[in-house]
């Protein structure tokens, strides 16, 4: 498909503003560039022919099931859209005067008292813009912890499963911290004597989901806590599986002392092809007066911003966070309540259980038993016996209408594809997927072949990955054309 | 209340019968049975979307908004075409994850593609990512890519917005580095003292384009004294007066970086905005999160994928370049939407119309007696008034007739800023709300 400099025709345009009602004023030359951004020039039916053509060649949770694991794709309500656009907080200046921005804060604050008891924290912030972004700042707090008590030079080790997401051992970097990495047991859960060899006094603390990318609640969790905190280290909790427990379990009483949230998994908020999204961060009251600032305080009915934070770590993005995902994200707990919060969870773990279930019946899993809200199937005898890869299940499932289970991870299983079904998705959504991938299955024993060639009936199909990185082309240019 | 969950109680009943269980809490069992919880969460109970919709409303209603706006210092108030919000608030862009699967996510990765075309054609550098928070942030990842194993230290200019200077500092901080402030001087960076400040230590330099006070920097002369002293020089600019002002890559800049909100988003208190940095070629390995590349498909076709992947914390964990995982995907695309609609003349109109608005606003703001430019030199849309009076007496005046004026700061001035959307008219009663004001 043309890219939208390639439709541009020299003096096709639209007038969007009036002309200036006051003299133009020219700045010296000098200052000037030398010759005009490149920006194609198009009619405005033009440009909104080109997205909607892009929009059929794209996939969401409005198109069809989208079971990737560890990114919970629920559905995304449209009241949520509703109240982030209304004028009322769309078009409201983050340095408004704070009697004049009472409602904005107000949704903070509220949202804090929420999302608190929800994770059994006693305080949040909401300036991160993504899990990521959450999980460095909850780390920043455990290196200000351990530096307000004079030992940030001596505990500088996070350890981390190697189940864990990418994000965590890269946020553990950027915060000056070494990671050391533990091996998962058998059972896919912490193996305590290995986490018992590796804490000491240069523990900084541990970063763990729970339950963890296997999709397995670890059952000596509060014996994992105890062990980091009688090391003297902290317990940090990447809430990107949280939909498995909310409402249910709480990360404060397993005995976490910060955690992260994915609002644009857990609470419903789209991910808008990759972001944006929040990574609100909870801790416990310790921890309280290390968050970034300004932290939102209410007094007597009236909120205002707290800006003398000394120990503050500071700030980890301009204003507020991202507040318009934050109002979709309230509106969304406010309509759930306290009994559509677990309720929610019980439902993503009943889908999940039924999904793995069903494929059991020919799909190997990593591990059997009950799982939480995803669960992982191995692809491992397959690629052995038939070169059928988790690879070709997954291109398979997209000529089919599936978006398929995130490839790959963890890292742990061997040839893993990872579902996530979500609350959202109805019996017969479950059962139709099932059989779909089933049917997959045995095509690829029969034809293991066919399978590489696969997908056939996409806007494109297979790209060279490798040519891509080899020789990067990374924007148009007009004299390659 | 039941909301968004599509299985019912008899479904629910057989999907447990095949899994073998006979209730949703025998799920649970892994966990100690003293985490279950036993009581409902102390959180009000739920809504129906009516109700909640009028509970939203109703906080919504407790801010006010502005209908003319004199502020910016980091968010700034645009024209925004209608076509923007349509095209970014189609279902599928909006409820699409990050395109792993490329063959059936080539609409987002083209439109990033882009993206990263129009950030290079506005900044004139050789390549741009797929986005990052905020331009803070931004700031932020700029100067952890130019540290090396010798070069450590950031210098940043105290005349960039104190956002992005506290933000480059908490960046800094955690990551064991130095960072120090250089001075600035008559409203901009003083060039003498960051002479003193380079040495073999200093990894980068940061400075504003225009600066918080919305002065144009000698941004090409910067350049050059700080690469003469082998750092790297990172410049943040606004995308808006980018489209007339010397591109980064004309002043030398190894990373430009800044914030993408005027292009096209909402103020929304602050966020989602959209952080853009693009780099030289030679810095390419060094970009933090996603890039799109172009490629071929098995049969010949063009396709988009995202590339250079060996950067990222999936594939490198602890030796990722950064951490960062989600981006601002639906805002660039908003960037991207808003810069195609506006065109090449459309952007320099914008950017004319807001220099023009604000020296126009400037200079008749001086003729309100006690009022006065604070510097000489040459400015964008943002300027720095002193003030004969309280400041905050101003600002309620200006409240009052449904203006919010400019954003007064700590040593007494006020910060003002003009975009397109001020017309003559309500520039003329600004100004005569101060003559008032101050006279009495």
């Amino acid at each position: 498909m043309k890219l939208l400099f390639e439709k541009s025709v020299t003096g096709r345009k639209s007038d969007y503003l009036p002309n200036c009602d006051v003299p133009v004023f020219e700045l010296s030359s000098s200052l000037l560039r030398e010759k005009d951004a490149l920006l194609p020039e198009l009619s405005e039916n033009d440009l909104s022919r080109h997205y909607s053509a892009l929009e059929r060649r794209a996939y969401g949770v409005n198109n069809g099931f989208y079971p990737l694991g560890s990114c919970t794709m629920k559905y995304n309500p449209k009241i949520n859209e509703k109240t982030a656009a209304l004028p009322g907080f769309a078009e409201i200046h983050p340095l408004q005067p704070r009697s004049t921005v009472q409602g904005c804060i107000e949704v903070l604050s509220d949202m804090e008292k929420m999302l608190c008891e929800i994770t059994g924290m006693d305080a949040m912030t909401f300036q991160p813009a993504a899990g990521a972004h959450g999980e460095f700042t909850g780390m920043l707090l455990i290196k200000k912890y351990h530096e307000k008590r004079g030992e940030g030079k001596i505990r500088t080790k996070v350890i981390i499963p190697d189940s864990s997401h990418g994000t965590n051992p890269a946020t553990a970097v950027m915060c000056g911290m070494t990671v050391i990495s533990i091996p998962s047991g058998s059972d896919g859960c912490v193996d305590l004597e290995k986490l018992r060899e590796a804490v000491g006094g240069d523990t900084a603390g541990l970063m763990l989901t729970n339950p963890n990318t296997l999709g397995i609640f670890d059952r000596n969790i509060l014996e994992i806590t105890k062990i980091v905190h009688d090391a003297g280290g902290l317990c940090y909790y990447d809430g990107a599986n949280l939909n498995a427990v909310m409402g249910v379990i709480r990360p404060g009483d397993m005995g976490f002392d910060c955690v992260h949230l994915n609002l644009h998994k857990t609470f419903a908020t789209p991910h808008g092809g990759g972001g944006p999204g929040s990574g609100a961060v909870g801790c416990k009251a310790f921890l309280a007066p290390y968050l970034p600032k300004p932290q939102t305080v209410c007094d007597d009915g009236r909120f205002s911003f707290k800006t003398d934070c000394p120990d503050s770590i500071g700030k980890v993005k301009a204003f507020y966070g991202n507040f318009a995902v934050m109002v979709r994200a309230f509106t969304y707990v406010l309509t759930l309540g306290c009994e559509g919060i677990p309720e929610a969870a019980e439902h993503a773990v009943l889908s999940a259980n039924y999904l793995k279930k069903r494929l059991s019946e020919k799909y190997t899993m990593a591990f059997d038993g009950i799982c939480m809200h995803e669960f992982v199937m191995t692809l491992e005898k397959e690629a052995k016996e038939k070169n059928v890869s988790a690879l070709d299940i997954a291109k398979a499932l997209l000529d089919r209408g599936i978006h398929p289970p995130t490839m790959y991870f963890p890292l742990i299983v061997h040839e893993a594809l990872m579902a996530e079904p979500t609350e959202t998705e109805g019996k017969e959504t479950l059962d139709e997927a099932a059989d779909i991938f089933l049917a997959v299955y045995d095509e690829a024993m029969k034809d293991p072949e066919k399978m590489h060639l696969m997908p056939l009936n996409t806007p494109v199909q297979r790209p060279d990955e490798v040519e891509a990185a080899r020789s990067p082309r990374l924007r148009w240019k007009p004299d390659v054309q | 209340m039941r909301h968004y969950i599509s299985i019912t109680e008899a479904q629910k009943k057989e999907m447990l019968d095949a899994i073998g269980l006979h209730s949703a809490a025998e799920m649970y069992a892994d966990a100690p049975s003293e985490l279950i919880r036993k009581s409902a969460l102390d959180i009000p109970r739920g809504m129906s979307e009516l109700e909640t919709l009028r509970a939203v409303e109703a906080i919504a209603a407790k801010n006010k908004v502005f209908p003319t706006i004199f502020r910016g210092a980091g968010a700034y108030r645009h024209y925004i075409p209608a076509i923007v919000p349509a095209v970014v608030s189609k279902e599928t862009f909006v409820t699409a994850y990050t395109p792993y699967q490329s063959e059936i996510s080539q609409g987002i990765l083209q439109s990033i593609f882009e993206y990263q075309t129009m950030i290079c054609e506005l900044t004139g550098m050789d390549v741009s990512n797929a986005s990052v928070y905020d331009g803070a942030t931004a700031a932020a990842e700029a100067a952890a890519m130019c540290r090396d194993r010798k070069r450590t230290k950031t210098l940043i200019s105290a005349a960039a917005n104190p956002d992005v200077i506290e933000t480059v500092k908490t960046y800094c901080w955690g990551a064991n580095a130095e960072v120090s402030l250089i001075p600035s001087k008559d409203g901009v960076t003083d060039m003498d003292a960051l002479r003193g400040m380079l040495d073999e230590t200093v990894a980068c330099v940061y400075i504003a384009q225009p600066n918080y006070y919305g002065m144009l920097e000698d941004a090409a002369a910067i350049g050059q004294t700080v690469h003469g002293a082998g750092a790297k020089f990172v410049m943040g600019v606004n995308p808006i007066a980018a489209a007339l002002l010397k591109t980064p890559a004309e002043c030398g800049a190894d990373v430009a970086v800044g914030e993408g909100q005027p292009l096209g988003m909402p103020l929304s208190f602050g966020g989602p905005y959209l952080g853009f940095m693009a780099a030289t070629a030679a810095m390419m390995r060094k970009l933090p999160g996603r890039i799109v590349g172009e490629t071929t498909d098995s049969e010949g076709n063009r396709a988009f994928v995202l590339t250079l992947q060996a950067r990222e914390q999936h594939i490198r964990r602890e030796k990722a370049s950064s951490n960062i995982c989600s981006n601002e995907a639906l805002c660039a695309m908003t960037a991207a939407v808003y810069m195609a609609a506006m065109g090449p003349d459309g952007m320099k109109d914008v950017a004319v119309q807001c220099l023009s608005k604000a020296h126009y606003m400037a200079s008749a703001i001086s003729s309100v007696k006690g009022f006065s430019l604070r510097r000489k030199g040459e400015f964008f849309h943002e300027f720095v008034t002193e003030c004969p009076i309280e400041p905050d007496k101003v600002m309620s005046a200006l409240e009052e007739k449904g203006i919010l004026g400019g954003l007064p700061l700590a040593d007494g001035g006020i910060l003002w800023c003009a975009t397109e959307m001020n017309t003559k008219s309500e520039i003329d009663s600004l100004v005569n709300i101060l003559r008032e004001v101050s006279s009495k």
